[in-house]
């Protein structure tokens, strides 16, 4: 009898459809931004132009400079929050109003982001805040801290505890152990909840639209408007650039996760 | 053998560590139940017990990771019940020896010493002291999962030793290589706590690996300390039927004292008829007894065995089942009283002249001596 | 004391700064909008009434309360366009979750299947196009959908098609889109259920003589449970709400929920109505929100 292989001809069919159906429509994207016609539809060779076009856009490059600008303020925060956060979920054991912490956590997760948009910008309007690029931050951060917390305390659970009680037992106070033994270790998650935060700032169109204010669109404020007017190749120069930033951030991100983390488990990039 | 040399050396030791009635609770469940235990410097001391009878939680609650809710814990006559884990002079090895994965071997060795706020030079004298005393010269730079089975558990060990503490822990530090690895490797462990003169506290639930090394073992069950000895008290003269049962191999008969003579009870059983033993030390009370006897130490012949002193024990029966173990062959003897006897008669010549077959008639002897009373 | 315990301390000294900001910008809004569901519109700044000042003194605040109503509700329950707006978010989250799971078991289970090697690329292969922009994703199918786009140039020159086929502004259109878009929140639970499950199972329940489609059926997809109900909450939950897909792939005649929402804030500038639609919304959605809550702490707990 010939080795058996659990892998059916069915499975190897579904798989090649369903990654083809994920990756057809962003390659084609691609590929018409180089298009040299104006008319979106027509082949007219390989060119440059929309991506020249693109860099005169002044609202553009605007808006695309406000976005990166807050996915890295709110990431960066998010991820502070978000860690703390999972430290205190994952090693705080009870205490006072856990529930409700980890309550507000997991629901932003889920939530439609119309009903987050809405009630961030009734607080700030009731606080009379001036909206820009600090609103947009703090509401990003809200988001995605929850995130964040969510990658870390699965790192942080699975993590051997015995290797704290080792710390300790050479001589930490729960703080240095922390700091020395657990820090390190969940890094690549750290990392990877970044990424995250980063990207789902980048990305974010209801709650940026709800929580900015006039003359300080974001990048996808911006491309969302366009698109509603109709297919421009610009639009499709500047898609394929926001996903060339992002490869860039996930390989940048599973390399230092891979360096940080010699250990067999590695933190999957969610 | 190796527990009665180690016994003189720990003989001339004071009480290092003196644990007095200590308990623990996991909500309604007792882990450990009054516990009291007196273990001497430079002693080799095990604890054994089957899962969940609270030895771990024991040597956790002497490393300082749990505390108990009552009785006290005296290192060198103070109390330490109460301290955390990094004040005590205690360090412990653990099962899955929990080295820090992103640490070379180096650094896993150094972090003790780096927490006590050694000097560099210093450090790195010791560190390369603990590598040369365990083997593992030139795999400083290793990290831990570049490392066999067997070099983690020498990191494990360097590493807790590093410190020089007081008493070290070793929570199954065996448990996780295979049986080869093991044997040498308790050997060498023995050799390096008497070579050290440090005080050992193992926990673990193999028997063979307790008897092997300690010098006094305590047998804990249900969260109780039931026996504290040497391995061949613990064996020769276990305290209870549970002990007997769970240390070795043991053949049992129940029954009912009937009378005595001289230094010796007469004590009518249900499975092997009328049985002579030695009284026992402590005087047992009731009338219900059980007699043990250790398979070993019951010999089978073909014929009735002449000469007094065997003669007493003499129970007729037929071989019943074979299992032959290499060393030594491990044969059941249905009695013609009914019950059933094991007999474990070593393989002492290379053909198999002296060996029993199935069915064949056998008379199964042991003396009175061998005999060990216990309460039902 | 155990280590956890001596853990524990510091660790809580952890939530103080994250506790805060979750109370200040997630517990508070929600106050805001549960109280603006209650007031009226207003041409004003803000555009509603009462408005609560704190300096006007008791008697103002009393007043004010006093003001509130729940018009709104009145006017969310009666009227068709919003049932409509209700009963469609459901029904499309409904098909499309169905869709997602038909689409993408047997993508998650092909993932499973695969060596060991192999399923940490699909993995990642999976994962990277939720990475990509979502609005993105929905721009490159109306870059494919669109009159003279490349589906109807395909289906022209195959000549199954005589003219072209109008995609956008349907509900297929919305359908394609939503499904692209929540594939990998399907995918990627099924696939943690279907790769823990012990390969020995299978094999066991086809040596006691069961054909594939009976091992499938009694031993694989019983076991898979647990990530299929994670799959659908995913999926189910934030497409109630969905707003960009129906909003630039569907047609404008019928709304979802999400779409009335945005359209109330920003068009009608009635603030009260808006916010009361997402208070509704919520309350729609709060039994799977819990769900999803218990779901996650078991898998948590299990870790």
């Amino acid at each position: 009898m010939r080795k058996k292989t659990r892998l059916s001809r069915f499975n190897v069919a579904s798989l090649a459809l369903g990654l083809a159906f994920l990756y057809l429509p962003i390659v084609i994207l691609v590929i018409y931004s180089f298009n040299a016609s104006r008319l979106v539809t027509v082949w007219g060779g390989w060119s440059l132009r929309w991506y020249v076009e693109l860099f005169n856009d002044r609202a553009m490059i605007e808006a695309a400079w406000m976005s990166l600008r807050v996915a890295v303020a709110s990431a960066s925060i998010a991820t502070v929050l978000g860690t703390l956060a999972a430290v205190a979920l994952s090693r705080g054991e009870r205490f006072r109003g856990r529930t409700l912490f980890s309550g507000m956590l997991y629901a932003p997760l889920v939530m439609p982001e119309v009903i987050t948009g809405l009630s961030l910008l009734l607080l700030f309007v009731a606080l009379n805040a001036e909206r820009g690029f600090w609103t947009v931050t703090i509401a990003h951060t809200t988001l995605t801290m929850c995130f964040v917390a969510v990658v870390v305390q699965s790192r942080l659970g699975s993590l051997d505890r015995s290797l704290e009680e080792a710390a300790m037992d050479l001589g930490c106070n729960p703080v240095s152990a922390f700091l020395s033994v657990t820090l390190p270790l969940i890094a690549p998650a750290i990392v990877a909840g970044w990424m995250l935060a980063f990207t789902l700032s980048l990305d974010d169109l209801v709650i940026a639209s709800f929580t900015t204010g006039p003359g300080s669109a974001t990048l996808p404020i911006r491309i969302y408007s366009e698109v509603r007017l109709g297919v421009k190749p610009e639009i499709n120069a500047i898609c394929t650039l926001v996903i060339g930033l992002i490869a860039i951030v996930i390989v940048i991100a599973s390399l230092a996760s891979k360096l940080s983390s010699s250990q067999g488990e590695s933190a999957a990039p969610l | 053998m190796e527990g009665a040399a180690g016994a003189v050396n720990a003989a001339t030791g004071q009480p290092l560590l003196r644990i007095d009635g200590v308990v623990k609770n996991f909500g309604a469940f007792r882990a450990v139940d009054g516990v009291s235990l007196d273990i001497k410097a430079g002693e080799f001391f095990a604890l054994l017990g089957p899962s969940g009878c609270g030895k771990t939680t024991l040597l956790r609650m002497l490393a300082g990771f749990e505390a108990p809710d009552s009785g006290r814990i005296l290192l060198a006559d103070k109390d330490i019940a109460q301290a955390l884990p990094h004040e005590r002079p205690i360090n412990m090895m653990f099962q899955n020896y929990a080295l820090f994965p992103h640490l070379s071997v180096y650094d896993n060795i150094a972090f003790g010493l780096r927490r006590a706020g050694m000097a560099r030079a210093d450090i790195a004298t010791r560190v390369a002291e603990m590598v040369a005393l365990v083997k593992l010269e030139g795999l400083e730079k290793r990290k831990p999962d570049q490392l066999s089975g067997g070099q983690r558990q020498r990191v494990a060990l360097a590493r807790s030793l590093a410190r020089r503490p007081q008493v070290l822990l070793l929570d199954e530090p065996l448990a996780a290589l295979d049986k080869k690895l093991r044997e040498s490797t308790q050997g060498e462990l023995m050799e390096l706590q008497r070579w050290l003169g440090m005080t050992f506290v193992i926990v673990t639930h193999d028997q063979e690996e307790a008897m092997t090394m300690a010098d006094r073992i305590g047998v804990m069950n249900a969260g109780k300390l039931v026996q504290v000895a040497p391995p061949r008290e613990l064996y020769e003269a276990p305290r209870s039927r549970w002990i007997a049962e769970f240390v070795g191999d043991i053949n049992l008969f129940e029954g009912e004292f009937k009378l005595r003579d001289g230094h010796r009870l007469v004590i009518a059983t249900g499975g092997a008829g009328t049985l002579v033993a030695a009284e026992p030390r402590e005087p047992i009370a009731g009338a219900k007894l059980s007699v043990a006897i250790r398979p070993e130490k019951v010999k089978l012949s073909r014929r009735a065995p002449v000469g007094e002193g065997s003669a007493l024990n003499q129970l007729d029966g037929v071989i019943a089942d074979i299992c032959y173990l290499g060393g030594a062959t491990t044969y059941k003897v249905k009695l013609d009283t009914g019950g059933m006897v094991q007999s474990s008669v070593t393989n002492s010549a290379r053909l198999d002249v002296d060996a029993y077959s199935l069915n064949q008639q056998v008379v199964a002897w042991f003396t009175p001596d061998d005999c060990l009373v216990l309460d039902q | 004391m155990s280590t956890r315990r001596i853990f524990a301390r510091p660790a809580r000294f952890a939530a103080i700064a994250p506790y805060v900001w979750m109370v200040l910008f997630f517990l508070v809004p929600f106050a805001f909008v549960l109280k603006i569901s209650l007031s009226q519109t207003a041409i004003a700044q803000p555009p509603y009434e009462p408005v609560f000042d704190l300096t006007a003194g008791w008697n103002a605040i009393r007043t004010a309360f006093g003001a509130l109503s729940v018009d709104n509700f009145r006017l969310l329950v009666s009227d068709d366009l919003y049932i409509f707006a209700y009963v469609r978010s459901v029904t499309v989250a409904v098909t499309a979750t169905a869709i997602l799971l038909l689409i993408g078991y047997p993508i998650a289970y092909g993932m499973a299947r695969l060596p060991k090697r192999w399923q940490a690329v699909a993995m990642v292969l999976v994962i990277v196009p939720f990475w990509t922009s979502f609005l993105i994703r929905i721009y490159a199918w109306i870059n494919i959908l669109q009159h003279d786009g490349l589906l109807n140039k395909v289906l022209l020159a195959l000549h199954l098609v005589s003219a072209p086929v109008v995609w956008l502004s349907t509900d297929t259109a919305m359908y394609l889109g939503i499904v692209y878009s929540y594939l990998p929140f399907m995918i990627l639970p099924l696939y943690a259920t279907l790769a823990k499950m012990e390969p020995a199972l299978e094999e066991a329940a086809s040596d006691l003589g069961a054909p594939p489609w009976q091992v499938f059926w009694l031993v694989t997809f019983p076991l898979s449970l647990p990530g299929v109900g994670a799959g659908v909450l995913l999926c189910f939950i934030p497409i109630v709400g969905e707003f960009v897909i129906p909003d630039l792939l569907a047609g404008s005649n019928a709304l979802m929920i999400g779409q009335t929402l945005w359209l109330e804030f920003f068009t009608n500038k009635d603030w009260p109505v808006a916010s009361a639609a997402a208070i509704v919304l919520l309350v729609v959605l709060l039994v799977p929100l819990l769900l999803y809550e218990r779901l996650q702490r078991r898998q948590l707990e299990q870790r």
